[in-house]
């Protein structure tokens, strides 16, 4: 018979771990199109939710810090659309964060009953955010319209902007999952920091408005460098500028980040069905 | 290649659980309270800085759930665990399946492992039958285009092709055990593990996942099967393990492995010798003395061939001279603790009312009890002036009818391999007429 053997041994770090991972792909696809279809199932307006939520919440802002606040905006573009730029990534960027710390645990009779190699969860819900993402975009598409704003070169670099913010999502998505499992704490911190970052990031304003002799110290924030990014690839222009030691900070953070995420989630993988 | 699928050496498997310790203060002052949740948050928060669980209670305790389990399986085996509740069961297949890690000890797997710990695991109750097939496939481990080849056999098992898009939530309870045992029987590892699922569906559900379960064993596959219905462990499995807080203390045949786990394995259960134990069994009017499963020589047996008659001999003592004689009579039970019959005896009344050592022999035809063990109850009791029970003792002697399916397909079963449900299998006399 044409076995294969497997070795099962207490911290017997597993050295196919991620040839595993690529033989499960299917069951991530799976995974995240169960997500994807279950997330509007019995609503009424379904997907309408992906175009009502972000664009309620850019009229608010641009209200709120354009028109009565009169915060500037970046370069030239209408500050509908530059509120917009930002509003995309960060909505992202906070759904897939808190879908992804709760995938472990809201996945519980699955961990305790069948094994996959468990990263495929968080980052399915990722995914579902994603499609979200796409979605909101149709927006943006209709606020250049609207404007008669036409976006530069720049616009081609925006895939590399969406991955930014996935990997930005990921790292602390990763690391708060697992610790979900043991501490249920984590899990009435993620509402927080999602309500918190969406004042400290910089959503409803554009970064210039910070002192120049803060904005490294802004930068701290990962979401800055991603937001900029988007504001830069989207808004294009040549007043449009990236203050490059805080996007190179935001780049360096996302990926300890995701690196002490990883870390994190392979320690505790194993306990995962003990714990849950 | 080796033909050794699975190897275990040496499995333990621990777990910390707490206790409350101060249950027994019944007034506890405010004062106290407020001391107790400071100690406990302060212990949490250190559990949490070093990275250790959050564990209920202020006392700790580690719990082995498996200790030191050896054992190896041969490709294309069929083999049983069983045991009481809490004995380590579910704890081994979680092992092998990688679900959760094991403590100490090591293991080799040869082969694609599946597990079928649950049915229906991961089905989405917002989701089509349709869409749950390829979900719950997806889980198990089959490919898109394995679960597409087998799609239509898979909804032909299940009987649910009128549901199929209709959201399982709205499924009855048997339609969605159904459909999802359905995705799991169509599973093709090479090394199954089971963990209860049979004991959904009505009956007639169960016969096809027995004959499913059948069918797969024979294809040579590697199963290990935990289940609590011993009927199903000796008619599906050759071996079986029997284990007890956490360590196997049987490995056999699957029947023996039955009856040692019934008897507890401390005294012989097809001869049983009543005069040794510590109380005498019966009153002023009669003593059980002992007792034996005998096949038609009078020799003892333990297993009995299914087509094959025996006999039970009870013996007892009768102290006086009684105005009526009494009558013995045996009760028997199923494995699983049922009521099967109880033979009563009819014989010739004066003969026996004086006192005397007597024998008892009931017989017990061929072809009468279904497959598995039976237990046996030996009474005796006395009719006059009221009934009156001399002696009753419960699962006294116990007996495994074992049906060789190689010999009795065609002659017994019609062709049928799969375990036949029924506490009696009896042959009964038919008569089959044309009438047009």
């Amino acid at each position: 018979m044409n076995c294969e053997t497997l070795i099962i041994e207490p911290g017997l770090a597993e050295r196919h771990y991620w040839r595993d991972l690529w033989r499960y792909r299917e069951l991530f696809y799976v995974l995240a199109s169960r997500d994807i279809s279950v997330r509007y199932k019995q609503t009424i307006i379904g997907l309408a939710w992906a175009l009502i939520r972000p664009f309620l919440t850019m009229v608010v802002f641009t209200v709120v810090f354009g028109k009565l606040a009169k915060l500037p905006t970046e370069g030239t573009a209408p500050y509908a659309l530059m509120v917009y730029a930002g509003l995309l990534p960060w909505q992202f960027f906070s759904t897939a964060l808190s879908e992804s710390s709760n995938s472990l645990i809201g996945n519980a009779n699955l961990i305790s009953k069948v094994y996959f190699p468990r990263l495929i969860m968080p980052t399915a819900a990722v995914m579902v955010s994603f499609v979200d993402f796409v979605i909101s975009f149709a927006i943006l598409l209709g606020l250049m319209l609207w404007y008669q704003y036409l976006p530069g070169w720049q616009i081609f670099t925006l895939p590399l902007f969406v991955i930014m913010s996935f990997l930005a999502s990921l790292g602390p998505g990763l690391w708060i999952t697992s610790l979900n499992v043991k501490y249920r704490d984590f899990r009435y911190i993620i509402p927080f920091i999602v309500q918190m970052g969406l004042y400290v990031s910089p959503v409803g304003f554009s970064s210039t408005a910070i002192p120049e002799q803060w904005r490294l110290l802004y930068s701290i924030n990962p979401v800055v460098g991603v937001i900029d990014g988007f504001r830069w690839a989207i808004l294009g222009g040549d007043d449009v500028v990236i203050y490059w030691p805080g996007f190179l900070l935001s780049w360096g953070l996302i990926a300890f980040f995701l690196w002490l995420g990883i870390r994190q989630f392979r320690k505790m993988e194993k306990s995962f069905a003990d714990l849950i | 290649m080796s033909d050794i699928a699975i190897s275990v050496e040496n499995l333990s498997k621990s777990y910390v659980v707490g206790h409350n310790a101060a249950k027994t203060e019944r007034y506890t002052a405010l004062r106290d309270v407020l001391a107790l949740n400071v100690r406990n948050l302060a212990r949490k928060t250190s559990d949490m800085i070093h990275g250790r669980a959050i564990v209920q209670g202020d006392e700790f305790e580690e719990f082995w759930a498996l200790q030191d389990v050896s054992f190896q399986v041969k490709c294309g085996d069929v083999v049983g665990i069983i045991g009481r509740n809490g004995a380590g069961k579910s704890t081994i297949l979680k092992i092998l399946s990688r679900i959760t890690e094991p403590t100490k000890g090591r293991i080799v797997i040869n082969g694609r492992v599946s597990s079928l710990l649950e049915v229906g695991t991961g089905f989405h109750p917002e989701l089509t039958g349709r869409e749950n097939i390829f979900l719950n496939g997806a889980i198990l481990g089959m490919s898109r285009s394995e679960i597409r080849r087998k799609f239509d056999e898979i909804v032909a098992f299940a009987e649910v092709d009128r549901f199929l898009d209709t959201p399982v939530k709205r499924f009855s309870s048997g339609m969605y055990v159904r459909l999802a045992f359905a995705v799991a029987a169509h599973l093709e590892p090479e090394i199954l593990l089971v963990d209860e699922v049979l004991a959904v569906g009505d009956s007639e559900f169960q016969k096809k996942c027995l004959g499913k379960m059948n069918e797969i064993s024979t294809e040579g596959r590697t199963v290990f099967f935990v289940s609590h219905n011993m009927g199903m462990i000796t008619s599906l499995c050759k071996t079986a393990l029997l284990l007890e807080k956490g360590a196997i203390i049987h490995r056999g045949a699957a029947t023996e492995t039955v009856t040692f786990y019934y008897t507890g394995g401390n005294h012989s259960p097809h001869v049983a010798d009543f005069t040794q134990g510590p109380r005498k069994l019966g009153d002023d009017l009669a003593t059980l003395l002992e007792a034996s499963v005998e096949d038609t020589e009078g020799k003892p047996v333990s297993e009995v061939d299914i087509r094959v008659p025996f006999r039970i001999r009870m013996r007892y003592e009768l102290h006086t001279q009684t105005a009526q004689p009494p009558y013995p009579n045996f009760h028997f039970f199923s494995e699983g603790g049922q009521p099967a019959f109880v033979a009563n005896s009819t014989c010739n009344p004066q003969a026996v009312a004086a006192p005397g050592i007597y024998d008892a022999f009931c017989d017990i035809p061929g072809r009468l009890l279904n497959n598995g063990c039976y237990f046996i109850g030996l009474a005796l009791t006395f009719a006059h002036q009221g009934i009156r029970v001399s002696f009753y003792e419960r699962a006294a002697l116990s007996v495994s009818i074992v049906d060789p399916i190689e010999e009795t397909l065609y002659d017994m079963r019609s062709g049928y391999s799969g375990a036949i449900p029924g506490v009696v299998r009896p042959q009964l006399h038919w008569t089959i007429n044309r009438v047009s």
